[in-house]
């Protein structure tokens, strides 16, 4: 039965975050923990430091999103509000001098944790009242609502320029004034360890369970003598405090808040890494928010078309993988258990390489086409892949066809023997029930 | 006096366009229980294929086929991919919708560029109708009210008079009873979701010559569309129609009578604060409806959501 359990089966629905057991083991905690603290003696450049604070923020935001939507059941498309106006608060205490100089820089993110759970307390009062399409209709509308009233209350929105503030006129939090890069990442790596471990234990407290039953089957809960609005209004509220934590965290890195930490864009692109991640698993919205991360610094430095790549990489996922990467992982739990996960490996290459191999192909016909149509008039040389060429010349397109068809071709050729090696190293597993 | 006229035909204007959208929009959640966040995706598309369309062989046959390409677009999405997650639950369903809306602004970005694209209205239609006290009305305008009219005029007899609307309606309400009786369930489902995307194919023709043609315009008109069917009450068609004509009112009024909100608060009773560069208040009392006037359908829908949960015509429990 426990091989069961964790099976993910793709054609199931897999956007139900399981329970879990309530024993909580330490080890990858303390994992986590000693790679957070190594992390900038390995990358201990400027840029990683930026991207790595970058991340911290989101995975923060993304799981206390996926406290809605994996846990909660509900589907909300302006939970950017919530850190935004936890953020916004933040920039207003560190304008606010006299309260600001007795206040530790640490302690900061309580309180935009506090405004952003004000909110959700305000907002919630009403639309936790019912789950689904209605709900995710109501946020969508608070989320516009307020996005659009930041450009008309100016004294705290600051319209169209933001608000922004100073960090180091805080009280020095033992002699560190965070002037300098690290001492920011390792104050927003504390507190990513804090939620974390917070909002995991959150997710095994008796109301965590509740909000469960009630994503599952909310009129079941009520004859349990539940009231299933309630025990979704906890949830929203306290995913509301860790988005107003992760707003904060926010302000602290970049000193900064504008209209766009509002709008309809970072919260769809939150839903995005969340779904990316995986919803299913408390994991999940971690590794969404790395890899998404990493994708759209990195990308986004080589194409201007990284928005349509992730688009199709979105779609994608909801449409084959609804468990996300955290559900292709664990997909591998029974063959990992049954110590075959060796003998996919060769069939995973033999397959993975001239797929990817593909994907290379099409996109540089993509990224041709892009360039035939919009570069300006007379500029025919492009450069992709280290190769410079001429993008209205035949050659370059027979070459990226060719590659595309023939990496999909062995692809096709080679997916049969994936497909029965991963039957093959899970099939014991169902003979052994 | 005039004004009011002139506002009450742009606002018409408005509401029907925003009609025509919500329609296709209610019909398709009451059917499928889904709301189909790629819908003003559709109506940029019908935009855009219309320019394209005209650019080779004019408005009007773009006003016919774009339509048409939309609604086969849109089925074919139905068939391949919402029946495809829709075994995964409803949250995966919107969440599709919801990135295939995101994909298709950035297809269309990459196809005709960022910025508007020259679509204009026909130049048959290119005469002011008539005027209101020096207040002229495009005809285009009237060609937008004529337009939608016939089509909810259509759209109505066939869902009530026609064997083929009585069978949708049928398998609105009870799928598996129509099934049973021998009608292709999944085909009507295709169908409907067709026919709704391609009229908001035929709002986005109609209406890109005058609101602008761009790779925002989705986003725009999307968020008050959903807005306006939440108000009307999620599924049905005459809550949409009365929501639509609603906001387009309330929005065209807002934005053509400057009341500021100074003159309010004084007259209720308030005291102007002394100082009022150094005021937290001073927004409020700067404000005037110009500038609140985009904000107006979503305080609308919070309000009538806290007031009546299920919207103005909706069913209970829906």
């Amino acid at each position: 039965m426990t091989d069961q359990q964790i099976t993910t089966d793709p054609a199931k629905p897999a956007q139900r975050m399981r329970a879990g057991g309530t024993s909580v083991t330490l080890m990858p905690w303390l994992l986590a923990g000693a790679l957070l603290l190594l992390l900038p003696y390995i990358f201990p450049t400027n840029s990683a430091l930026t991207i790595m604070n970058k991340m911290s923020i989101t995975i923060i935001f993304a799981l206390a999103y996926n406290m809605l939507l994996g846990q909660g059941g509900m589907l909300s498309f302006g939970h950017a509000v919530y850190m935004g106006v936890g953020g916004f608060a933040c920039v207003h205490i560190m304008n606010s001098s006299e309260f600001f100089s007795m206040l530790p820089l640490p302690l900061l993110p309580i309180f935009g944790g506090l405004f952003g759970m004000g909110l959700a307390m305000i907002v919630g009062s009403f639309s936790t009242r019912k789950a689904g399409t209605v709900f995710a209709m109501i946020s969508l509308g608070v989320g516009e609502l307020i996005a659009a009233c930041s450009l008309i209350f100016v004294a705290f929105f600051g319209g169209e320029e933001g608000v922004s503030g100073d960090r180091t006129y805080a009280l020095p939090f033992f002699g560190i004034e965070f002037l300098r890069q690290i001492e920011v990442y390792y104050l927003i790596a504390f507190w990513l360890m804090l939620s974390a471990v917070l909002m995991f234990l959150f997710s095994r407290t008796p109301i965590g369970r509740m909000a469960n039953a009630v994503r599952d089957n909310p009129e079941r809960a009520e004859f349990l003598g539940y009231s299933a609005r309630w025990v979704r209004f906890y949830s929203f509220t306290a995913s509301g405090f860790f988005a107003g934590i992760a707003g904060a965290l926010f302000a602290i890195n970049y000193e900064i808040l504008t209209e766009e930490n509002l709008n309809l864009v970072t919260s769809g692109t939150i839903l995005l890494v969340t779904f990316l991640g995986g919803v299913g698993f408390f994991f999940g919205p971690i590794i969404g928010a790395v890899v998404f991360t990493l994708v759209q610094t990195v990308l986004s430095l080589q194409t201007d078309l990284w928005a349509i790549y992730a688009g199709v990489l979105f779609v994608a996922t909801v449409m084959f993988f609804p468990g996300g990467l955290a559900g292709l992982i664990m997909m591998h739990g029974p063959a990992v258990k049954q110590r075959k996960l060796h003998t996919l490996a060769v069939p995973y290459v033999k397959t993975l390489i001239p797929a990817g191999i593909g994907i290379l192909g099409i996109s540089a016909l993509v990224e041709m086409t892009f360039h035939v149509r919009h570069a300006s008039i007379g500029s025919n040389q492009m450069t992709l892949f280290w190769t410079t060429f001429d993008s209205h010349s035949l050659v370059p397109w027979a070459v990226a066809i060719a590659v595309s068809v023939v990496a999909f071709w062995i692809m096709r050729r080679n997916l049969p023997e994936l497909i029965a090696a991963w039957h093959l190293a899970n099939g014991v597993a169902k003979d052994k029930l | 006096m005039d004004l009011i006229f002139v506002n009450l035909i742009d606002g018409l204007v408005t509401g029907l366009l925003l009609f025509m959208l919500s329609a296709g929009l209610t019909l398709i959640f009451s059917m499928m229980g889904v709301l189909n966040f790629a819908h003003a995706s559709f109506y940029m598309l019908g935009a855009y294929f219309a320019y394209q369309i005209s650019l080779a062989l004019g408005f009007w046959m773009g006003l016919l086929l774009a339509p048409i390409i939309v609604g086969v677009l849109g089925a074919g999405v139905e068939r391949y991919g919402l029946r495809r997650v829709h075994q995964y639950g409803h949250v995966p369903e919107l969440i599709f919708t919801f990135g295939l809306a995101l994909l298709i602004e950035e297809v269309v970005q990459f196809v005709w560029g960022k910025n508007n694209v020259p679509y204009n209205t026909p130049e048959i239609l290119q005469f002011s109708a008539f005027a209101i006290a020096g207040n002229s009305i495009p005809a285009y305008k009237i060609f937008m009210i004529f337009i939608s009219i016939s089509i909810f005029i259509g759209l109505l007899f066939i869902l009530t008079k026609t064997r083929i609307g009585m069978i949708i309606q049928a398998a609105l309400s009870y799928p598996r009873t129509v099934e049973t009786l021998g009608h292709n369930v999944p085909l009507i489902f295709m169908g409907v979701f067709g026919v709704g995307t391609g009229l908001a194919g035929v709002a986005g023709v109609i209406a890109g010559p005058t609101l602008g043609t761009f790779p925002g315009m989705a986003f725009v008109l999307g968020s008050i569309v959903f807005v306006t069917i939440v108000i009307g009450g999620l599924g049905s068609l005459w809550g949409a129609l009365v929501a639509s004509l609603m906001i387009g009112w309330i929005t065209t009024f807002a934005a053509s009578y400057n009341i500021r909100f100074e003159d309010i608060l004084l007259a209720v009773g308030f005291s102007m604060p002394e100082n009022m560069a150094e005021s937290p208040f001073r927004d409020i009392w700067n404000m005037t409806t110009p500038q609140i006037g985009p904000i107006l359908p979503y305080l609308l829908m919070v309000i009538i959501l806290v007031v009546r949960p299920h919207g103005l015509f909706g069913k209970r429990g829906a």
